[in-house]
């Protein structure tokens, strides 16, 4: 059983190598239930890495990835994906010639029972299945990402702000205890980053979903995040309240003087 | 019938035959389309699989005297297993490798498995039952041999079957979804590997059953292997990665071949389906169907 006071999610001492390059050395952090954490730092800070070793796709040659209590670092990314980790991701990864609702369907997808075989009797147990998943997005997830009008749509169809909410609504029907997301408005006008924003706050307050971010709109991360971690050069270099990540001065080093001394490889 | 009149009742019996053989094409095609729209690899090994569950088939049915039905469920099941078995032991190692060199494979493989093939059973001829009705169907004046006609609704209801399962299906649909985009399905929980594993499958037990109704229309030799190669014009023309497009090309190339055969001989039949592939593809290069391939320079 997981202490109640321990972290959701829990980074330690990741250190993560493609040749002789370093993305990560050495990186801890931790998500904490109902929060919502942010991941910040410089372009090529390692935050993307960081993320792709959370969610599976890399294996960092040393460091633990804990979540809820159990050791995931060896598993594969669709257990993770079982085990309650939803992420998006920094391009829109949607299923292009999908509508936005079979979109969504596909998060819900791996919780239904159905396996090869019992899937081809669609008029049993798998079609009633089927439904119930439809009216749980519908009700739970469609209303809230208020996407209604267009769920029907092609999502090539969609506009890019849409498109980025129709992928956070299929990571919410894939109903995870932890949601992470990678730039959720990189790219936005304002008007779209300000809906975002309420979105990822409503999840997190309406139900109760922790969030893992990664961004590089600060006025987004210092409205929204209950706890900032600060990546540069693959190495956390501080971390805290908004507030005092914004007072801490080797952030604003990291960030202000970054623009010719740090000129990050891409 | 004066001999100088065009005789449209020949025509008609051409045509009504090529569309139907052209279901069978289509059903050799699937198994090429599922394996590129799941894995991304043209499987050169395609006519090897139709030759090893005709072999199967034969050894159940011919040599074990089993009855059809369960001689038919043994053969699927072995071949599903070598299916599985290929896609763990030779495909999967060369995840992420360059598509030449998976290309590469399959062709090794296809000469592996006809030399496995030719060692165990032999080079030889061997007859096989006839399993589909000879009866011939007559619409008028027009007569169709009964093989042609059960095999297109054989081939047309299992090629709906497919349809409806990747449309409909949680398997099918998260096949499609590891296909369009592996990395997202993962992230979503889709286990990758095994969706690609029950494409080989798939692709095998449609190839068996093509193999196996082709051999009992004409004979078992391990050269049935290479009747699937002639296909690759229809998947090519269709498109590699649309069903759609494996069926319409599949009654086009049938139309072709009848047509050539019945006006212009046996010789002739061989080339004109590859000629008007090419003519259709120089117009259409990703095929009738094809995805389009957008190259940003």
């Amino acid at each position: 059983m997981p202490v109640a006071d321990a972290p959701l999610l829990q980074v330690d001492g990741i250190e993560l190598a493609f040749g002789g390059i370093k993305a990560l050395s050495g990186v801890s952090l931790a998500a904490r239930r109902g929060e919502i954490t942010a991941v910040i730092g410089p372009n090529g800070a390692g935050k993307t890495s960081l993320f792709n070793a959370i969610s599976g796709f890399y294996k960092p040659q040393q460091g633990r990835v804990v979540f809820e209590g159990c050791d995931i670092t060896r598993e594969s990314p669709s257990r993770r994906a079982a085990l309650g980790l939803a992420r998006t991701f920094q391009n829109v990864a949607l299923f292009r010639g999908m509508t936005v609702l079979d979109n969504i369907k596909l998060g819900g997808h791996t919780r239904l029972a159905a396996n090869p075989l019992t899937a081809m009797w669609y008029l049993g147990a798998a079609r009633r299945e089927e439904i119930a998943l439809r009216r749980e997005i519908e009700r739970d997830v469609i209303d809230l990402l208020e996407i209604d009008h267009v769920r029907h749509l092609p999502v090539a169809a969609l506009s890019y702000g849409l498109q980025k909410r129709v992928e956070l609504a299929r990571a919410l029907a894939m109903r995870p205890k932890l949601l992470m997301l990678d730039e959720p408005v990189a790219g936005m006008n304002r008007e779209e980053t300000e809906d975002m924003a309420r979105f990822i706050l409503d999840i997190q307050e309406e139900r109760g979903i922790s969030v893992l971010l990664i961004e590089h709109d600060m006025g987004l991360v210092m409205d929204i995040a209950n706890h900032v971690s600060v990546l540069n050069f693959g190495q956390v270099i501080g971390e805290g309240t908004p507030a005092e990540v914004r007072a801490n001065p080797e952030v604003v080093r990291a960030y202000l003087g970054s623009t010719v001394a740090a000129a990050v490889p891409a | 019938m004066s001999g100088s009149a065009f005789d449209w009742i020949a025509l008609a019996e051409y045509s009504a035959i090529g569309l139907l053989s052209g279901g069978l094409l289509a059903l050799i095609a699937l198994g090429f389309v599922l394996i590129y729209k799941g894995t991304g690899v043209i499987n050169f090994a395609m006519g090897e699989f139709m030759m090893l569950g005709a072999y199967f088939f034969y050894t159940a049915n011919v040599m074990w005297r089993l009855p059809t039905l369960v001689a038919l469920a043994i053969t699927l099941a072995a071949v599903a297993l070598v299916a599985a078995l290929i896609e763990r032991t030779v495909l999967r190692p060369l995840a992420g490798q360059p598509v030449i060199s998976v290309l590469m494979a399959t062709i090794g493989l296809a000469s592996a498995l006809h030399g496995g093939v030719d060692a165990v059973w032999g080079g030889a001829n061997l007859e096989m039952p006839a399993l589909l009705p000879r009866k011939p169907f007559t619409v008028g004046e027009i007569l169709v041999p009964g093989q042609v006609v059960w095999s297109f609704v054989l081939a047309a209801t299992i090629i709906t079957a497919f349809t409806l399962y990747f449309r409909f299906s949680k398997t099918g649909v998260a096949m499609r979804a590891a296909a369009s985009d592996p990395i997202t399905a993962y992230v979503l929980g889709i286990d990758v590997r095994r969706t690609q594993a029950l494409t080989w499958i798939f692709a095998g037990m449609v190839g068996a059953v093509a193999g196996i109704v082709v051999a009992s229309m004409t004979s078992l030799s391990p050269a049935l292997g290479g009747a699937a190669l002639g296909v690759l014009a229809v998947i090519i023309l269709g498109g590699l990665d649309s069903i759609a497009g494996a069926i319409v090309a599949g009654l086009i190339v049938g139309l072709i071949e009848s047509l050539t055969a019945g006006y212009l001989g046996g010789k002739v039949r061989d080339i004109v389906p590859y000629v008007t592939v090419l003519v259709i593809l120089l117009v259409r290069p990703y095929g009738l169907f094809g995805t389009r391939q957008i190259e940003r320079l």
